[in-house]
This record gives C-alpha cells, sequence and structure tokens, in this order.
C-alpha cells in the first residue's frame, strides 16, 4: 500500500527557480542549489530559470523517474498562485501531490530584501532547509472523491442573477432561483431607461425575464429568502423562507448576485435636509413613474460619496447613467412632466422625508433593508420649459466603447460640465427659499452661485443590505466597502476563496448591465463545471482523531464551526472528512492531543519551525 | 553584540490572510529585514501554546503569529481561539522567566502588504532591543519552557483555553455568559498551578524529593505545593516514596515506565 511510501528512505529532489531575474536577480541560486544538496535526504537537486514553464515542468517529471525521486520541492514563488500546478506536474510523474512542498523565496525573500542579497541567499537556504524538514515528513494522502448533487443556487434575481440562472438551465441543470422582492428585475426596475435606448428599462429586460420565469430547469421562488445553508461543494443542503413557508432542498454549487443599492447620506449636500435634493436612482425612478416635479435648472453632483469622500472607490457607472439622464432631461422632461401632469402625478416639489412621495419613501426603506408599501402623494403643477442642465464633476470617466460618442452629444445638447476638485466641493445651500449650487470655477478662479430647481447626487453604488447576512450564512468574505470579495482580484474574478460558491454581478462592485450579464454568464460556467463533472475531489486536509486517545469530550465538537466533528455511539469523536475544513482548530483544541492534521501534524509543524531556527553556521 | 546579533523569528502565518498579505508584501517590493522565517498553517487556530514553547525552547528569538481580523477569519471563528492561545502562551512565557514580548500576534489581512513590512520590521527591531533569547544560554529558562510546554499540552489549559470563546459568546450549559476579565483570571490563576505543577513533576522525574526541597527549588510556598502535591497524587501523576527518615519524599510516576 501507500503507507509504505512513509517509511521508505526519504529521496528528495529540490528545483530552485530564478524567475527569470525576479529572484535570481536577489538571491544567488546556484549557491543556494549547492546548499539544499548537503541536506539529508536530498538527493538531487537544479536550478531552473522558470520552473513553471514547460520545460521547468519537464525537468520535474524526468528527474523524478530518472532519479526514483519519492519528494519534490519547488522553491520559487507563492504556493497560493502555483501550489495546484507543481502538484499536478509531480502527480504526472506518478508521485503522490501530497508528497509535495512549496518554499517560497520570491514574495517572501527576493521581492522583500532586495538590497541585501546576502541576507536573501542565507534566508533562501534557511527557507529551504525549513521545506526539506517538512518534506520528509508528509505521508501520501488519497483525496476522496464525493458525489455532486447535479443542481445550482442562485441567490439574487438581477440581471447577473437571472444570466446565471438561465446558463445553467440552459446546460440541462436544475436552478434554483431565489429573490426577495416580487418581481424578477433587480436594480433595473428603479431604473427609467437603458443606454441608448429610450424605451422603459423594464421593457427591455422584459424578454430576458419571460425566458427565466419559463424555462422547466428554473425554479423560481420569489418573496424568498435563503435563511440557512449547510454543507460543501456538490453537497448543500438550502432552506429557503418564502413568506415563513420553508423549502428545503439540495444544491451542488451557489451563486450570489445579491446586487448592490446606493450611497446616501442624510445632510451630504442637503441631502434630506433640502427639498429638491435626490439621488441618481431616486432621481431615474421618478422619470420612470413619472412623479416629477416642474423644473428648469438642474445639477448634477458627481463623486458624491466616493473617491476619497465617504467611500474610497469609484463607482464606475455614475458618468455615464448621470449623462445618461442629462441628455433624457433636455430631450424629455417636458414630455414626462405632461405625462405626470395628466396622470396626476405631477408633484410641486420633492419634500423631504417623511413626504417625500411613497415611491422613494419605499426605495429608501428597502435600500436601508426594509421592505415598503404603496401609497402615492401627488399633486399638479405647470409644464417645463427649457432645460438647463449642468453635471459637477471631478473628470468624467465615460468609459465603454459608445459611451464617449454618448459624452459628445450631451454636450452637443448644451449639457454643461463644471469641473471641481476634491479639496475645493461644491455645496449645496438654500438661499432663502432658493436651492442654489455655490461652486469654484476652476477655469475662472472664481466663487459662483447657481440657483437649480432640482440637485440630482451621483452617490455611488454601495454593498447591498443582505451582504453581510449572506456572507455569514455562506462563509464567504466581504471586502473592506462591503462588497463580496472574489478569490483572487485579476485571475479567478468570479469565484470565492471557497469552493462551490461563485459570485456575480454588482453583489461584487459596480458594474454596468453588460457587464452584470458577463460575470452571471461568467459564474454559470464555473458553477456548472462540478454538476458536469459529477463530482468533487476533496483536498486532503481534514482532521483525524485517534480512538485510543480520545477520552469523548466533546471540546472538538463546541470549537468546530463546521460541524465536522461528531460523537460516535461508543462516545468518542470522529471527524466527518468531506464536512472538515482542515483549519486545525479542533487539532489545537483537543485537551487529549487526540486530534491530527493531515499535513499540518505537531511533528511537522515543530520540524519545519526549528529547521528555521538551527540555520548552518 | 547587538551589532552582530541576527535574530532568528519564526513566523506562523495563516493562509489566508496574512500568507497572503505577506505575498502582497513581496509583490509591492515593500521591504523588511530578511529575519523571518515563515511556518505557512492554514489558519492560526492550529498553532496551539506547546509548539509555540517548543519552538522558543529550541532556540526562536522571537515567534510572530498572524491571522485575519477579527470577524474576517477564512474558518468564521479560529482567530478568536488563536488570541485565546497566544494570551496563555504570553502568560507561561512570563512564568518561565522569558520576555513575553519576543511573542508577537497581528491580524493582517491580504490586502495589508505595507502593513506586514511594517509589523515585521518592528518587531525585528524589538527582538534585537531585546538581545538573543535566554533559552539557549540560560538552562533554568529552558527547563522552565519545558515544563510550560507540558503545562500547555495538558488537559486543564487546553480544555479553558478552547472553552473561553463558546464560554464568552454563546454562554456556558446554562446560558449563562461569562466575564471576560472574570474568565482571564481563571486561566491565569489555572496557568500558575499547572506549571508549578509540571515544574514538580518535572524535577520529580526519577528523584525524590521534599516538600521542603521543592519549595525551595521552585521558589513557591511549602503549603501550596503540598495542595499540588495532594492535586498530583489524585491524578496518579506522583507517588510519595518511603525513603529514609521521617520526610516523607515523592516522586513521578513515569506512565509507561522507562
Amino acid at each position: 500500500m501507500q503507507e509504505q511510501k512513509t517509511i521508505e528512505e526519504p529521496r528528495i529532489g529540490v528545483f530552485v527557480c530564478h524567475c527569470g531575474t525576479n529572484i535570481g536577480g536577489v538571491v544567488d541560486v546556484k549557491s543556494v542549489a549547492e546548499y539544499a544538496k548537503t541536506l539529508p535526504g536530498v538527493v538531487f537537486t537544479t536550478t531552473n530559470l522558470y520552473t513553471c514553464a514547460e520545460d521547468g515542468l519537464a525537468s520535474i517529471r524526468d528527474s523524478i523517474k530518472e532519479h526514483n525521486l519519492n519528494r519534490v520541492i519547488v522553491a520559487s514563488c507563492t504556493p497560493r498562485t502555483h501550489a495546484p500546478l507543481f502538484q499536478a506536474t509531480v502527480g504526472e510523474a506518478g508521485l503522490n501531490k501530497y508528497l509535495f512542498t512549496f518554499v517560497n523565496i520570491r514574495e517572501h525573500c527576493s521581492w522583500v530584501h532586495m538590497k541585501d542579497k546576502d541576507g536573501a541567499t542565507e534566508k533562501a537556504k534557511g527557507l529551504i532547509r525549513m521545506g526539506v524538514a517538512r518534506v520528509r515528513l508528509l505521508t501520501p494522502q488519497d483525496e476522496p472523491k464525493l458525489p455532486v448533487e447535479k443542481s445550482a443556487l442562485v441567490i439574487g434575481g438581477g440581471v447577473a442573477g437571472m444570466a446565471a440562472a438561465l446558463s445553467v438551465a440552459k446546460q440541462g441543470f436544475p436552478v434554483h432561483l431565489v429573490e426577495k422582492e416580487k418581481e424578477l428585475g433587480g436594480f433595473v426596475k428603479n431604473l427609467n431607461n437603458l443606454y441608448v435606448t429610450t424605451k422603459d428599462a423594464m421593457e427591455s429586460i422584459k424578454p430576458f425575464i419571460q425566458k427565466v420565469t419559463s424555462h422547466p430547469n428554473i425554479k423560481l421562488y420569489l418573496n424568498s429568502k435563503v435563511s440557512d445553508v449547510y454543507g460543501y461543494i456538490g453537497n448543500y443542503e438550502i432552506k429557503i423562507d418564502t413568506a415563513g413557508k420553508e423549502t428545503k432542498t439540495k444544491v451542488g454549487t451557489i451563486i450570489v448576485a445579491t446586487g448592490a443599492t446606493e450611497y446616501s447620506k442624510e445632510g451630504l449636500y442637503g441631502y434630506n435636509v433640502f427639498k429638491n435634493v435626490v439621488t441618481l436612482a431616486e432621481f431615474e425612478l421618478m422619470c420612470k413613474k413619472k412623479i416629477l416635479p416642474k423644473a428648469q435648472r438642474f445639477a448634477f453632483i458627481q463623486c458624491v460619496g466616493s473617491r476619497g469622500q465617504d467611500k474610497s472607490y469609484c463607482s464606475r457607472i455614475c458618468c455615464n447613467v448621470a449623462i445618461k439622464n442629462a441628455i433624457n432631461i433636455v430631450d424629455n422632461y417636458d414630455n414626462m412632466l405632461q405625462i405626470a401632469q395628466q396622470n396626476n402625478k405631477a408633484i410641486p416639489e420633492v419634500p423631504v422625508e417623511p413626504k417625500a412621495p411613497e415611491e422613494i419613501m419605499d426605495r429608501r426603506r428597502r435600500r436601508r433593508g426594509r421592505g415598503g408599501d404603496e401609497a402615492v402623494e401627488e399633486e399638479k403643477h405647470g409644464p417645463g420649459e427649457n432645460m438647463e442642465v449642468t453635471v459637477f464633476n471631478r473628470d468624467v470617466m465615460s468609459y465603454g466603447l459608445e459611451h464617449e460618442l454618448i459624452f459628445n452629444k450631451a454636450r452637443e445638447k448644451r449639457v454643461r460640465f463644471v469641473r471641481y476638485t476634491p479639496d475645493r466641493r461644491p455645496e449645496v445651500v438654500m438661499n432663502g427659499d432658493q436651492l442654489t449650487v455655490k461652486y469654484f470655477h476652476e477655469t475662472l478662479k472664481v466663487e459662483r452661485e447657481m440657483p437649480v430647481d432640482l440637485v440630482i447626487l451621483s452617490t455611488p453604488l454601495v454593498a447591498g443590505p443582505d451582504s453581510a447576512t449572506i456572507s455569514k450564512m455562506l462563509k464567504v468574505p466581504l471586502g473592506q466597502d462591503g462588497f463580496f470579495l472574489e478569490a483572487h482580484v485579476k485571475l479567478r474574478p468570479v469565484d470565492f476563496a471557497t469552493d462551490g460558491i461563485f459570485v456575480a454581478g454588482t453583489a461584487k462592485g459596480p458594474a454596468d448591465i453588460t457587464e452584470a450579464i458577463d460575470q452571471g454568464e461568467a459564474a454559470s460556467s464555473r458553477a456548472a463545471t462540478p454538476l458536469w463533472k459529477g463530482y468533487v475531489q476533496a483536498e486532503a486536509l481534514s482532521a483525524k482523531v485517534d480512538p485510543d486517545v480520545c477520552s469523548g469530550c466533546g471540546t472538538c465538537i463546541d470549537v468546530c464551526p463546521y460541524g465536522a466533528p461528531t460523537k460516535k455511539e461508543d462516545g468518542l469523536a470522529e471527524i466527518i472528512a468531506a464536512a472538515c475544513k482542515g483549519c486545525g482548530c479542533c487539532g489545537a483544541s483537543c485537551p487529549n492531543n487526540a486530534i491530527s492534521m493531515t499535513n499540518f501534524t505537531d511533528e511537522q509543524l515543530i520540524a519545519e519551525a526549528v529547521a528555521g531556527i538551527k540555520e548552518a553556521h | 553584540m547587538a551589532d552582530t546579533f541576527n535574530p532568528k523569528i519564526i513566523g506562523f502565518l495563516c493562509n489566508w490572510c496574512s500568507y497572503a498579505g505577506a505575498d502582497l508584501c513581496g509583490v509591492s517590493r515593500y521591504q523588511y529585514p530578511p529575519n523571518l522565517r515563515v511556518v505557512r498553517v492554514m489558519c492560526s487556530t492550529r498553532i496551539s501554546p506547546d509548539i509555540m514553547l517548543r519552538v522558543l525552547r529550541e532556540g526562536a528569538d522571537g515567534v510572530m503569529i498572524g491571522g485575519c481580523h477579527l470577524g474576517d477569519c477564512h474558518y468564521i471563528s479560529g482567530n478568536y481561539y488563536t488570541e485565546k492561545r497566544v494570551d496563555l502562551l504570553k502568560k507561561l512565557v512570563e512564568l518561565s522567566g522569558m520576555e513575553p514580548e519576543r511573542v508577537h500576534l497581528e491580524w493582517i489581512s491580504a490586502s495589508e502588504g505595507e502593513k506586514f513590512s511594517k509589523v515585521v520590521t518592528e518587531f525585528t527591531q524589538k527582538i534585537k532591543n531585546l538581545g538573543p533569547t535566554p533559552a539557549l544560554r540560560n538552562a533554568d529558562i529552558a527547563k522552565n519552557l519545558e515544563a510550560a510546554e507540558e503545562a500547555a499540552k495538558g488537559f486543564r489549559l487546553t480544555a479553558l483555553t478552547s472553552k473561553q470563546y463558546n464560554l464568552l459568546t454563546k454562554g456556558n450549559t446554562y446560558g449563562e455568559k461569562l466575564d471576560q476579565s472574570k474568565l482571564e483570571s481563571i486561566v491565569h490563576t489555572a496557568a500558575d498551578e499547572e506549571y508549578e505543577r509540571a515544574l514538580i513533576l518535572a524535577l520529580t522525574h526519577g528523584k525524590s524529593l521534599s516538600v521542603k526541597d521543592l519549595s525551595k527549588k521552585i521558589n513557591v510556598p511549602t503549603d501550596r505545593v503540598l495542595e499540588h502535591i495532594v492535586e498530583l497524587r489524585k491524578n496518579s501523576l506522583i507517588a510519595m516514596d518511603h525513603g529514609h527518615g521521617q520526610t516523607p519524599t515523592y516522586r513521578a510516576i513515569i506512565i509507561g515506565g522507562e
């Protein structure tokens, strides 16, 4: 059996990487490799220009066979990105991938000691000595193959969630789509029109919604929330709460597409202190519902609360959305106001809370995580005339292929773009009864005042009110801005670090509809992969209980957040490998030292650490 | 001495936050002195105090533990346990006669590359100021650390350290939440007792000693030594050795013999 390998005399191969000049420019790679050869059990060492390139990988495979290596160390970059590649490579050469150890001499050495070449070389030797001490004690492991429940859960019925659900469903797998509101559409429900078209936004996505609602593989849960999730990739047990009624089901993978909401803060540029100050999303909703005040002079203020004001990031979409609305005002405000008047929905002004129109109040309550009821307050008013639209901005970023043209179009329509700098932001004040924007004209270098009828604040998208709950429930992280944090900012954009859970749309940061759909489809492809495969291979990391030492005290059961340890009939503990994530909490907590962690045993950790202390001089 | 002293510092970093933060530190080219040797673990909660005591006994000048920020643990609650384990560790290090500042716990997220370099730089300087570890020069301290390691491995301290988080957050069987400072004092009292008992067992290993001898050797009043002896006898860890004369002497029971 494989067990025999553990008692085999270690034959260790050490591959030291130059990584071009990244390591080789600082660390004396050759002397490090020569040093490695002197370490106990090391029978082969070599250096590679790039170990991760095909010739580097081939040299690992060939050397394993040629020198009959039973342990392999690669000293190069970080295991967090490259361990899977090298593990697969040793696997191809017939070596159990758990007999491989990574030594980080780039991120933890050459890149952080660039001015101390001797110190870095000495440290690289030390790190390899530690790796050798560890690899000697590693044991081969089998990865349990676990079956996969061939269905997916999508949380959130906005465009990203719908795109994800539809794509998984089209691949033939059942999808549970859970939306907390009474209809699909997410943030788009608040929007007046989408770019380029003047059609109602919901009309534009209606065909999409129809496909989702009519697809036989999609089970739709409206007015619902996911109330509990338990399990691991391939085997999640979930509970869905629909107005108090609970549905239990099993899924293999989960896509989080819970969306975002827009930021607002009372008092920020007079928001909710002065009448006629609304957020950009509220303005869209007013245009959509045709609940409008008579107005002629409009001021958009960009980057409100974002880019270092309250939130650090740029919300990306606001420039384009403000431009779209500016054009819409010039072209359509009079028409919209007329419709509002015909429907008796024109209002004299947008009052502050609690008198604000119910649609807006409802939106504000939802943003804060509370539901709202309907009821509309209405009054009529006279028609609109020539529009004066000003967009106060720090810089306009109309990214995207056609958006620069739309920006130009807005300027052709005499929308004014006035720049401000963050140290001299415009102010919204009330001059008597006149709403006024005070600003510093950057070109003329003078303070100016502009009386306006309506101020529209481009506040950033912020994480939805449910993000924190869902993050806790699924055990997936939020970034410092409260959005979901993907596994790798560049290389794994829709994965979470936790296998089996994926993220799409504005839940992970501001995005426009196209991007949200891109991400939804990307996440669907990632989430469907294990469903197609039919099984998952769990990493062999789990805790193991020695029944001869266990006293059945139950401490491990208390401390494990995953419920992996359970009590057997004889009262002793047992770890369910599939539920164990390998953190080691139970191992360190066991009062009888009965629990050991696979390939993170006390013995291995101490050997590695002690090798780091006993320098070779 | 201070110029030539090149401290050996072992860092236990969790895979998800602080190891990743160290990676980002490298990617961003923030520099720090090359004294740190990193051992990667999946979660900082994995490192039990006895492992760190062993590393200190073997001659590490400093030990750094890096975890995710509280509330951000990849394993939900692991770092809350880490906090308690390090608290016990520092207490035992101090009892052993070593500076507890040689142990440093820091929460470093995957995005805090710059912080990582700052923390390592400062900790390295701190250890340089403290000078080389006494564990290699002072046999008593080495023996004390060994006793502390045994105490840390024992049932009582392990169970107490591990149960603290749940006792503080969820409460005990009766749903009563315990007061943090009260719980801390319970743990510290237990640490004092277990450490002294471990010393007694180490001293009486293969050698009979009277209460008076022990009292002198470990600098603990005789009545307290006797209390320990009673407790150790209850647990069949020490036996009375009927040697010569009137004074009873005690000898540790070696399980399995030697």
